[in-house]
């Protein structure tokens, strides 16, 4: 069987999402795909556009894994635009001269934005906001100039205000309407988004129409306005509506909208039968959605259809939830009471900033729209009973009133949603989709972003998916067993919780009280763990060494042949001359295998326990300390050169990640943590692999979080943006006590996060807004950690006692005995095989 | 040959901790639990290599165990078999505490 031909025009948000969704299915190998790609890179990711600022680069945006298109056989024409279509021959050609044939078409052409026919609307400094071009053009002008005006209040309008007032200009917003987001909101949410936009020092300019735009005085435009105003600034930036891009359709004889859109049906057909039209170009029941979920559903119809499925595209839902310039906004069906007899509740919290309110059927059983501004909280509990017709309660403004005693609750469990339920939109994932993958086996958040991708789009359904989730889990008998082991039925967070309450020191007294038997290894090291991070305890008192894991109890990493690795702290990866003799000196003296590790360190390899004492006394006399490689701690913070050296750098690493380093170096926390410290955003030191990130931008410190490489890589997150060194030091240790105190035994930063409820947005609002009123306690216990600080080395060096804990034999002086073999220079450990052959020498003999 | 030889002083163990001992040129990991003491051999089966003693101690149930340092098979302290895989065993040897001394025979 031939294959089918499948021309796609436009490789946008939604064409790139319909190809994967094409590799993906069934009928896979049954497509030859073809796609035109006008723009210069391959699709990406709209929706985070405006992050583009904030550090985020075009690479960061893409939407496509690399050698996607290759490893598939999908020809992609890059830069080349489709600029006719010979329906009857079913051809395509594009600028480049490219013709070819298809047997079935996509346009998934976008929309484009609209500019209003003012005169001077093409004057320098004129832009629109919609590719990473326009985001580089704004950029160049931004640093020109000092004012930027916004023209158009919507969505888009105030998320690029945002930009604007991030990029260091005075922003106005100058909307036409007499609010804000008419669309969505109406004027009593509007009147407050202003005053809370206001604060946060953007102008707000409501009824007002441009009508000329000419050369300013103190900037270099001038906007005169039809009430005689006028308004001075540098750049002025359309985002008054976007039109679809169906040009190209228009001139081959599609049928279009009477305002424009390619007309499509429900299956998605244009007016020719062989013709597809999705995402923000084509034209359904009167609506072009402006809106990325809408379009992936499109495609997906597409998809079915090709597949030889039925599949139908019946309009979707335009709720909104999204986060302005911080604050907190959502709109739900028709929130302005449409409908003549319908009838609406209002909340409104003058000193909190909050208003809320919600539209419903005369006979107030059912929802028909609500608008959520400074907190949406109760967003997708809206969004599901207006989506699934469900029945209101017998006073419905109990959804918006504050639940400050815990009485009413969830009024709606997730139990109480039907199994099409529609949970996350960005990936249309249903409540049956998240039962099928607790079926198969999922039983954390992190499982199920991975295997459904819930949650991993906007992030606005996590907590819902998350009471879903647990309840089935409980639904199925999954005793959601916490318990760390048979001897505590308690969590890591209650043991650390207990003991800090207590103020429990040693595990005799935590067991008798809470647990049960002598404890095992889990309970043991999650005990000294805690023990250290809630008061310094010191593995080689008596009282802890039962406590610690071979690693931590003999301040070295054990290797394969129960010799240990010696690793002092170099911070910032600088070592003096001198230094590095004495380390050449000790692993000569003790026949040490000498490597530089990933992490910008020499580790010196095969030392037996009873030298460690010796070897770490000359290196702590040579200044060095601790590299705390074998404890759940600090490890590395990786630097570039920066600044001192770089042509590139804006700030000087080296000198940030030494005293990051100095600043962390010693603190136990629940697993191991890496952090790397970048000069500029060529990003050599990788910081955004680690557990904590600084990148240096022109403005100050990027900070990112919760990234780490080892099995499962997962990206750091931009956390705060253009910090000073003071805030970086005051949200790291907010964060990493707040990690400290509340994540599992053994998880690392990254899957703390990722099951960490209310995720990021969470996470920032904790350390940078204290929403939980903790920071100062968070910060003063780091600092008592800090100032308890000591050298686990220098502790072994200066005290005897300790030091006993390093002999081979309790009964015999001598070394026990160790075979190695000699491999390029140095010695490695013999494998069986050399020992039985005889060939293994004894260290002993060799020096 | 197979007599109780003393080995070191009740002081120089560490409660739920181990130490090595060289016991007729065998090395033997002994611990010491609620008062009592526990030798097996120090050699580590799975991971090759004479690190036993330096395991972290415990209960599974009803016995007592330690758990290799390497790659974290429990052994029983009083049989010397492994708890996962019960083909696997580490030598057991008799210990006691005399007038605070330690003695083994091995
Ligand atoms: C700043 C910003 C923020 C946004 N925020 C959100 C949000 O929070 N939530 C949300 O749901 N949506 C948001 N959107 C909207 C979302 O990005 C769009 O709905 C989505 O990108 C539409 O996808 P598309 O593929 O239809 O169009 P596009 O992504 O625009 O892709 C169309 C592509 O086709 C190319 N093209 C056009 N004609 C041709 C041709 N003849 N030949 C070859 N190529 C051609 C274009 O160059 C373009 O690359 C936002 C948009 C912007 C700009
Ligand atoms: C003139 C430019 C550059 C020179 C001369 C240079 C040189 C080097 C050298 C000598 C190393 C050490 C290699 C080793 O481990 O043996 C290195 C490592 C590295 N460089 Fe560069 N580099 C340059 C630019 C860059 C840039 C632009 C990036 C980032 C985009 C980068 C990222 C890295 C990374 C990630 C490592 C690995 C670090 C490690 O794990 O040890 N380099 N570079
Ligand atoms: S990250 Fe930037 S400053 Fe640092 S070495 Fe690389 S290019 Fe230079
Ligand atoms: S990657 Fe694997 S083999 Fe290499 S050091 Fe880490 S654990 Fe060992």
């Amino acid at each position: 069987m031939s294959k089918q031909k499948i021309v796609v025009i436009g490789n946008g948000m939604v064409g790139h999402n319909f190809i994967e969704k094409l590799v993906a299915s069934e009928g896979n190998q049954n497509f030859e795909v073809h796609t035109f790609c006008e723009e210069p890179r391959v699709a990406y990711d709209r929706v985070y556009l405006s992050s583009y600022f904030s550090g985020k680069t075009a690479e960061d945006l893409s939407l496509v894994t690399p050698g996607f298109y290759e490893e598939n056989n999908i020809k992609i024409y890059m830069n080349d635009k489709a600029v006719d279509i010979d329906l009857k021959a079913k051809t395509v050609a594009s600028e480049a001269g490219i013709i070819i044939g298809y047997d079935k078409l996509v346009m998934a052409t976008g929309s484009y934005p609209f500019v209003p026919p003012i005169k001077g609307n093409d004057r320098p400094g004129c832009l629109v906001y919609r590719t990473i071009e326009d985001l580089e053009k704004i950029q160049a002008e931004a640093d020109k100039g000092k004012v930027g005006v916004v023209v158009g209040g919507g969505l888009l309008g105030l998320e690029a205000a945002k930009a604007l007032s991030d990029l260091g200009l005075e922003t106005h917003v100058v909307e036409f309407a007499p609010r804000l987001m008419p669309v969505q909101l109406d004027d009593g949410g509007a009147a407050l988004l202003k005053r809370k936009i206001e604060n946060l020092g953007v102008r707000v300019h409501c009824s007002k129409a441009t009508t000329i735009i000419s050369e300013g005085e103190t900037c270099q435009n001038k906007m005169v306005f039809a009430d005689g105003e006028t308004l001075e600034t540098d750049i002025v930036l359309f985002s008054a509506g976007i039109r679809p891009r169906d040009d190209l359709a228009e001139k081959v004889g599609l049928t279009l909208g009477p305002r424009g859109g390619i007309l499509i049906d429900n299956q998605c057909q244009t007016s020719d039968p062989d013709v597809f039209a999705i995402g923000e170009c084509a034209l359904h029941d009167g609506i072009t959605y402006g809106l990325v979920a809408p379009g992936y559903a499109m495609a997906q119809v597409v998809v079915d259809q090709l597949n030889n499925k039925t599949a139908t595209f019946e309009g979707a839902d335009m709720s909104t939830k999204l986060k302005l310039m911080g604050v907190d906004v959502g709109s739900i069906g028709d929130p302005h009471g449409n409908d003549e007899d319908a009838l609406s509740y209002v909340y409104e919290n003058g000193p909190e900033e909050i208003y809320k309110k919600i539209v419903v059927t005369p006979d107030g059983k059912k929802l028909l729209g609500a608008v959520l501004v400074g907190d949406a909280e109760d967003f997708s509990n809206l969004l599901q009973i207006m989506l699934n017709d469900m029945d209101l309660p017998e006073h419905p403004d109990a959804l918006i009133l504050p639940n400050r005693d815990g009485g009413g609750g969830d009024l709606f469990g997730p139990d109480a949603l039907p199994e099409s339920a529609q949970l996350c939109s960005c990936y249309d994932v249903s409540k049956g989709d998240i039962i099928s993958a607790v079926e198969s086996g999922c039983c954390t958040m992190a499982d199920i972003k991975a295997s459904t991708q819930a949650g991993t789009g906007c992030g606005g359904c996590i907590q819902l998916v998350n009471n879903v989730l647990n309840s089935e889990l409980e639904k199925r008998g999954v005793e959601v067993n916490t318990d760390l082991c048979e001897h505590f039925a308690h969590t890591r967070q209650e043991l650390y919780h207990i003991c800090q309450v207590e103020e429990i020191k040693d595990f005799a007294t935590l067991i008798s009280k809470h647990g049960k038997g002598h404890g095992c290894d889990i309970c043991k090291q999650t005990t000294g763990n805690i023990f250290s991070s809630l008061w310094n305890a010191y593995a080689l008192e008596k009282d802890q060494i039962p406590l610690q894991d071979t690693n931590d109890g003999y301040l070295g990493n054990m290797q394969k042949d129960g010799t240990y690795s010696v690793i002092p702290r170099v911070p910032g990866g600088e070592i003096t001359p001198e230094k590095l003799i004495v380390l050449g000196e000790v692993a000569k003296k003790y026949k040490l295998y000498t490597k530089v590790n990933g992490g910008q360190r020499i580790v010196l390899f095969g030392a037996q326990i009873n030298d460690l004492p010796a070897i770490w006394k000359t290196l702590v006399e040579a200044g060095f300390e601790s590299g705390q490689a074998y404890a759940k701690a600090l490890r590395t913070v990786k630097s570039c050169v920066g600044s001192t050296w770089c042509r590139f750098g804006l700030d000087d690493s080296v000198t940030m990640a030494i005293e990051v380093e100095n600043r962390y170096k010693g603190l136990r926390s629940p697993h191991k943590m890496k952090m790397g410290v970048s000069g500029c955003t060529r990003e050599c030191a990788e910081a955004q692999a680690k557990d904590i990130g600084l990148i240096s931008t022109e403005n100050g410190w990027n900070l990112y979080v919760c990234g780490n490489g080892g099995m499962k890589p997962r990206h750091a997150d931009l956390f705060a943006t253009d910090l000073t060194k003071e805030e970086v030091f005051k949200y790291v240790d907010r964060l990493l006590m707040f990690y400290i105190k509340t994540a599992d035994r053994l998880q690392r930063t990254a899957t703390w996060l990722e099951n960490l409820e209310g995720g990021l947005a969470y996470l920032q609002d904790v350390v940078i807004n204290d929403s939980l009123n903790i920071a100062e306690e968070l910060e003063s216990q780091l600092q008592t950690l800090r100032e308890g600080y000591a050298c686990d080395w220098k502790r072994v060096v200066d005290n005897p006692e300790y030091a006993k804990r390093f002999r081979s034999f309790v009964n015999v002086d001598s070394p026990a005995e160790q075979l190695f073999v000699e491999e390029r220079g140095q010695l490695r450990p013999a494998t069986e095989d050399e020992k039985l052959k005889g060939i293994a020498v004894e260290v002993k003999e060799l020096v | 040959m197979s007599e109780f030889q003393s080995v070191c002083s009740v002081n120089d163990l560490i409660p739920d901790a181990g130490v090595n001992a060289l016991v007729n040129g065998q090395q033997v990991a002994v611990f010491y639990i609620d008062g009592k003491v526990y030798a097996i051999g120090n050699y580590d089966p799975v991971g090759k290599a004479n690190v036993m003693s330096r395991g972290m101690t415990g209960n599974i149930g009803d016995a007592l165990v330690v758990a290799a340092p390497l790659y974290k098979e429990h052994y029983n302290l009083a049989t010397g078999v492994c708890i996962e895989n019960d083909a696997l065993s580490v030598p057991v040897y008799e210990a006691k505490i005399e007038n605070d001394v330690v003695f083994v025979k091995v």
